[in-house]
């Protein structure tokens, strides 16, 4: 399905420094039961948010209102493991419109990108700044300018350029997908298919 | 330019090439299942849109089914409502559809290569990061997310950027006791979960020449552990006497057209590589994971790493110790196990139940263990019993139960309680994996039945004669 469109996003963050965030953490599999995309964002992060009689966990960062916003900053190799797009369904579905890593897994890079989440990936020493910034002061507005292509902290000026194919910014910008985009060449993929060896 | 094995399939398949963008990249054979394909049918359905190749879309059953009384209904409503999605999805689309209780059911990366679906050259795809298990054949296999699921449906196509290409080359003989699962959690152990991110890899060198095609599955199913999108090996006779005469796999005169085709598929002497390791086979030992990802494996004689040795940093290391309860420097040898569980795409296949079976042949079952062994298709499980495997097994005080991704990701019921421990021949060790509260140690099947035998972390040497 098409999806919102992204331009320039200006927002506190929520920051959650470790590495290697899986995406079983992300979302656990046993909330994969859906046939429908509804609902995921309340299971977001469920074994770190809540005890198992849930109840919350205090020391987890989405359970500490003072950090909100729709941007989520993330430490090092975030989104590795299973493919389940509906690690970034939840991410969308709490609220979340971009993620912020110095490194991200592929796959979940790459559902983000279908589904209207903003993947930014950043430098290890610009990502230790972001974090920085939001432990100084949780309302501290992070600016992200898809056109440009740069990630600011409004509060010290610090900036970035980051990288996004020219093809997936343009669908961002616009709100489009990859199945509108396949759907209007459906007759150069058929006349390719007679071609194939299998 | 020379071409590698990847560049050779890759660029077979480019529809189109957009400029500063993505590959139009042709999938040759799509699987699916219950868990990622239902809000991809939705999508289909929102837009009108219909199946375009439903003859290259295989669908079965494994992620949330039970592995005891598949003959019953499935009392798990959700799970019902998955598994009736997927049968009524594929039967409005004219998908084959092997559902629950048909003999070609069985765990999607298996029962790929049972049936010839899988082949030299070919590009597979499935809503499973371990679809990299295909390129043990030469084919580009890897997992995708839902949206891309719909985007096959639709129009057999994905819009993907191609990968870095790096080959990991193993050197040297293996060791007594040393499996194709020691070999990939070896190569993790050294790159990390995201050495091999943006790569795609193929694998080379004796070690892979010399095993076998079930050995050559786990290996490239672990790629995806390492953040490789994919790994491959270079199809040989091996691979073409394993292919030979399954269900889907090309006849006749078409059998010799492909062949003259699959025997090109090598990687050239001069083809340059982003990036190349090289590692020292004959230094891996049987392999054992401590902590929360696979990258955190060591050889079972060793002790746990301190926190200033590893990669990753103090607070996410201190984090995952502190939920598997270990502590820096402890032995891994003689750690308590609660559970031990055998199956899984990765370690599910005949091999793995015949490395079992090896050990345990005349020993008994440890008291205090509860043991699942799961094999990954109905073929595999006829194969348990056929080669008198299952006697054994038995005889050793352990039952077989029903085929399907069980324990593995334990969306069905096979779930290891809080805070117990599993050696586990699966992929994943993150927190929660095998249950809430759950902490896996991934291993071999050597491993897992030397801890199924003595309730500890074992040494399967030392049992070995």
């Amino acid at each position: 399905m098409a999806y919102d469109k992204f331009n320039i996003l200006k927002s506190a963050a929520v920051p959650l420094p470790l590495e290697n965030v899986d995406t079983d953490q992300i979302i656990p599999a046993r909330f994969l039961k859906a046939t429908e995309r509804i609902g995921f964002g309340d299971n977001l992060f469920r074994d770190w948010r809540y005890n198992s009689d849930d109840t919350l966990k205090e020391g987890f960062v989405l359970n500490n209102p003072i950090y909100k916003g729709k941007i989520l900053i993330g430490g090092k190799n975030f989104g590795s493991g299973s493919s389940r797009e509906h690690a970034a369904w939840a991410v969308y579905d709490y609220g979340f419109r971009c993620v912020v890593s110095s490194f991200f897994a592929d796959i979940f890079k790459n559902n983000c990108l279908n589904i209207g989440v903003l993947p930014v990936q950043v430098s290890s020493a610009f990502s230790e700044q972001l974090f920085n910034a939001v432990y100084n002061d949780p309302e501290t507005e992070i600016e992200i300018d898809l056109p440009t292509q740069t990630i600011t902290i409004l509060s010290t000026g610090a900036q970035e350029f980051f990288d996004i194919d020219a093809y997936k910014k343009e669908n961002m910008l616009n709100g489009f997908d990859d199945i509108d985009y396949l759907q209007n060449i459906k007759s150069e993929i058929q006349e390719f298919a007679k071609g194939l060896p299998l | 330019m020379s071409k590698t094995l990847f560049d050779k399939v890759w660029d077979s398949h480019v529809v189109r090439k957009i400029p500063n963008g993505p590959d139009v990249f042709f999938i040759d054979r799509h699987l699916i299942h219950e868990v990622t394909s239902p809000v991809a049918f939705l999508g289909l359905k929102n837009r009108g849109l219909k199946v375009l190749y439903p003859e290259r879309t295989f669908a079965t059953a494994d992620h949330n089914t039970p592995t005891i009384n598949q003959h019953l209904p499935v009392t798990d409503p959700l799970s019902a409502k998955q598994l009736k999605a997927l049968e009524d999805n594929s039967k409005e689309h004219g998908i084959r559809h092997w559902g629950l209780g048909h003999q070609n059911n069985g765990i999607v990366h298996v029962i790929g290569p049972e049936n010839g679906i899988t082949l030299p050259g070919s590009t597979i795809v499935c809503g499973d990061s371990h679809t990299s298990t295909h390129g043990a054949f030469g084919a580009i296999a890897f997992g995708i997310g839902t949206s891309e699921v719909e985007m096959v449906l639709s129009t057999q196509c994905i819009m993907q950027a191609k990968p870095k290409k790096m080959r990991i080359n193993i050197t040297g003989k293996l060791n007594k006791a040393v499996t194709p699962k020691d070999v990939a959690l070896y190569i993790i152990s050294q790159l990390s979960t995201s050495g091999a991110t943006g790569y795609f890899v193929e694998y080379a060198g004796t070690i892979f020449e010399n095993m076998s095609m079930e050995g050559r599955m786990t290996v490239c199913n672990l790629s995806i552990e390492m953040g490789a999108r994919g790994g491959m090996i270079a199809p040989d006779e091996k691979t073409f006497e394993y292919v030979k005469g399954r269900t889907f796999a090309p006849k006749g005169t078409d059998w010799d057209k492909a062949m003259s085709y699959w025997k090109t598929l090598k990687t050239e002497d001069d083809a340059v590589f982003d990036k190349e390791l090289t590692f020292d086979g004959s230094t891996i030992e049987p392999m054992i994971t401590y902590g929360t990802n696979p990258g955190m494996g060591i050889g079972i004689s060793q002790h746990i790493p301190k926190a200033d040795k590893v990669q990753a940093g103090n607070a996410t290391y201190e984090k995952s110790l502190k939920y598997m309860g270990y502590a820096e420097d402890d032995e891994m040898i003689g750690k308590k196990i609660d559970f031990v569980f055998v199956g899984s795409c990765t370690n599910g296949r005949i091999e793995d139940f015949r490395a079992f079976a090896s050990i345990v042949k005349g020993k008994k079952k440890a008291d205090d263990v509860t043991v699942w062994l799961v094999p990954g298709s109905h073929v595999v499980e006829d194969q348990i019993k056929e080669e008198g495997i299952l006697d054994i097994i038995t005889e050793a005080g352990f039952s077989l139960r029903q085929p399907g991704c069980s324990a593995c990701l334990a969306m069905n019921d096979d779930k290891v309680p809080a805070g117990k421990y599993a050696v586990s021949t699966s992929n994943r060790n993150f927190e929660g994996r095998q249950g809430p509260g759950a902490r896996t140690l991934l291993a071999s099947p050597l491993v897992a039945a030397a801890a199924a035998i003595t309730g500890v972390v074992t040494d399967p040497r030392t049992l070995m004669n």
